[in-house]
């Protein structure tokens, strides 16, 4: 059997997570404490992959990231290969798409704390990023926990964006749930149990871990 | 009092705010002294938390200044507002906000850490200590290991004033420390917190709305009623005053007297308290002869007469003289202020009681005191 695509499908998943982890953190945390007439803005834009068809998300990003696009042709000039049909365009796909997986969870975590760790901080003297990183980063443990999950597993799941901006090349944009279909397709049914029976089994036992992780991590009272 | 009217005294907290919220005002110009224990007493919904958040930047206020010391931390002319976490404030929370994700020597820590970064901060008055002079005031050593979640509600409210101390503040905050606990809690926590507010010398804001509480470690009293000040002075003045009554409270009118331990009788268990000449007799209290103890005296234990009783089960019976009557705040009552040799005690009276004595203003009486209870 072809590991390819397995390897290429967690690498993707991985660098998604980490990298929502750094840009959604911030993001979550603003509008969680905001008071600002932008935040319902915000919040439906980073809502939007979760209702949009991943073919019509798939179809705007396969325009935004190609080579004729400005920021195709930046990342063209850059680094000498098109975003589209690329692993680093399945990337930045995924980064949007998997975008409200990372931010809602954690925006819930954050907004639970309330005003209380926030005040008790900055009366013991810790400036804002202070109280951010040492009480209200650890406080949601929970909330990262969930987010990171939801957001790798779905990073995995993935298959209409990932069919409009990556294609199907081996190596470079050939995830599982592309190798599944092609091999349905191609009336390959054996292949195609494998890495369905794969992906079931390892999605049940991430959820089964999370949630019994989750009773480790009681909710936070006062 | 400083020359300029308008800067307050070099080691004053003034307070002169206005804040409008939707269902609520607060209107507020008043300056204590930064020593001591500066009790803020209301009714709940007459403003007192939220003047004490104002002062530690939680709340910010519509108009007006807050000036601590030479330090200004609100000026609304200058627009000026200093952040909470730069403000020299230690607030502890009645509902303690301990950080559960931290054992109780990480929460120490994180607040000892903390208030180390403040320039200029160890040589201030509430420098003089480190972590172990609060971990033993505050019996805080068994507790250092166990998680915050698994304190029962007492041992929080000492790990909370203990954080609060280590960020060694220019003021303390206390936001009714002792409203969530239980009568017996309560009573395992005072002695702490009596300590903490004499031996730390750091100058506090305790909000409160129970009198025992203030009679018990107030040096002055600000009275809040309806978002604006109805009186601030001394405690025992205060305690004395009659119109102030509505305020405090119609079980919670009295007077507060500080007096010295003369002798006492372990056999009959009493103590004999000696207050500038009048002596009460009061439950056996531990401590030396000499030691000053305070007593509280409520207006609805003690009775008057005019002839010396004879036959009667109180201990106390003090001559005095009657000063004045007011009328009291239900209907039917009437509250007399009466002067002892120098202490004054107050007595809630019926009105058929006054119109059967005849009693009015000037008149000799004798002041039947029921119970005492005292505070150190």
């Amino acid at each position: 059997m072809d590991f390819g695509p397995v390897w290429l499908t967690l690498l993707l998943a991985t660098v998604t997570t980490a990298g929502l982890l750094l840009l959604g953190t911030p993001l979550a945390y603003w509008l969680a404490r905001t008071s600002s007439r932008a935040k319902p803005v915000v919040e439906a834009v980073t809502a939007l992959p979760l209702v949009l068809p991943p073919t019509v998300l798939g179809f705007y990003l396969l325009v935004a990231l190609g080579p004729l696009s400005p920021v195709g042709g930046f990342w063209l000039q850059l680094t000498g290969e098109a975003l589209t049909f690329s692993f680093s365009g399945l990337v930045v796909a995924s980064l949007v798409y998997s975008l409200p997986f990372m931010v809602q969870p954690l925006a819930a975590a954050f907004e639970a704390l309330g005003d209380g760790p926030f005040e008790a901080a900055a009366s013991l003297g810790a400036s804002p990023l202070v109280a951010f990183a040492c009480v209200a980063v650890p406080l949601s443990a929970r909330g990262f926990l969930t987010a990171t999950v939801l957001t790798f597993t779905h990073t995995i799941g993935e298959f209409g964006v990932v069919l409009m901006v990556g294609g199907n090349i081996p190596g470079e944009t050939r995830v599982v749930s592309i190798a599944i279909y092609e091999h349905v397709e191609t009336l390959r049914y054996a292949e195609a149990h494998a890495l369905s029976a794969g992906l079931l089994v390892f999605s049940f036992v991430v959820l089964v871990l999370v949630y019994s992780l989750n009773r480790k991590f009681p909710p936070h009272v006062g | 009092m400083s020359a300029d009217p308008t800067m307050p005294a070099e080691s004053a907290l003034m307070v002169d705010v206005h804040l409008q919220r939707a269902d609520f005002g607060l209107t507020v110009a008043v300056e204590v002294p930064l020593e001591g224990v500066t009790a803020v007493f209301g009714a709940s919904g007459s403003g007192k938390t939220t003047l004490l958040r104002a002062v530690a930047g939680f709340e910010r206020p519509d108009r007006g200044r807050i000036v601590v010391g030479a330090e200004t931390w609100f000026d609304s002319a200058t627009r000026k507002d200093v952040p909470p976490h730069r403000r020299e404030a230690g607030f502890m929370f009645q509902d303690t906000r301990l950080f559960t994700h931290l054992d109780v020597a990480g929460n120490l820590d994180f607040a000892a850490r903390r208030g180390g970064f403040w320039p200029g901060n160890e040589g201030a008055a509430g420098g003089g200590f480190d972590r172990a002079d609060v971990v033993s005031a505050l019996d805080l050593q068994s507790l250092l290991h166990r998680r915050a979640a698994s304190l029962s509600g007492g041992e929080r409210q000492r790990v909370a004033l203990g954080r609060t101390l280590l960020t060694r503040p220019r003021i303390l905050l206390l936001d009714e420390p002792l409203a969530a606990l239980e009568r017996e809690r309560k009573a395992d926590i005072l002695p702490y917190l009596e300590e903490a507010l004499t031996s730390f010398g750091i100058p506090a804001l305790y909000v409160s709305h129970d009198i025992d509480e203030v009679a018990r470690f107030a040096d002055r009293m600000v009275l809040l009623s309806a978002g604006q000040v109805q009186a601030h002075g001394p405690t025992m003045q205060m305690l004395e005053r009659l119109d102030l009554q509505p305020a405090m409270g119609r079980f919670e009118a009295g007077v507060l007297l500080a007096g010295r331990v003369i002798r006492r009788d372990s056999r009959l268990h009493l103590t004999w308290v000696d207050v500038d000449g009048d002596e009460f007799a009061v439950p056996e209290i531990s401590g030396a002869d000499g030691q000053v103890v305070r007593l509280r005296i409520r207006a609805r234990d003690v009775a008057l007469a005019t002839r010396r009783p004879e036959g009667i089960s109180i201990r106390n019976v003090l001559p005095g003289r009657l000063l004045e009557l007011t009328p009291g705040e239900g209907p039917g009552l009437v509250e007399a202020l009466v002067q002892l040799r120098t202490a004054r005690v107050r007595s809630r009276l019926t009105l058929a009681a006054v119109e059967e004595l005849r009693l009015e203003p000037d008149m000799a009486v004798f002041a039947l005191v029921k119970t005492v209870s005292f505070g150190v």
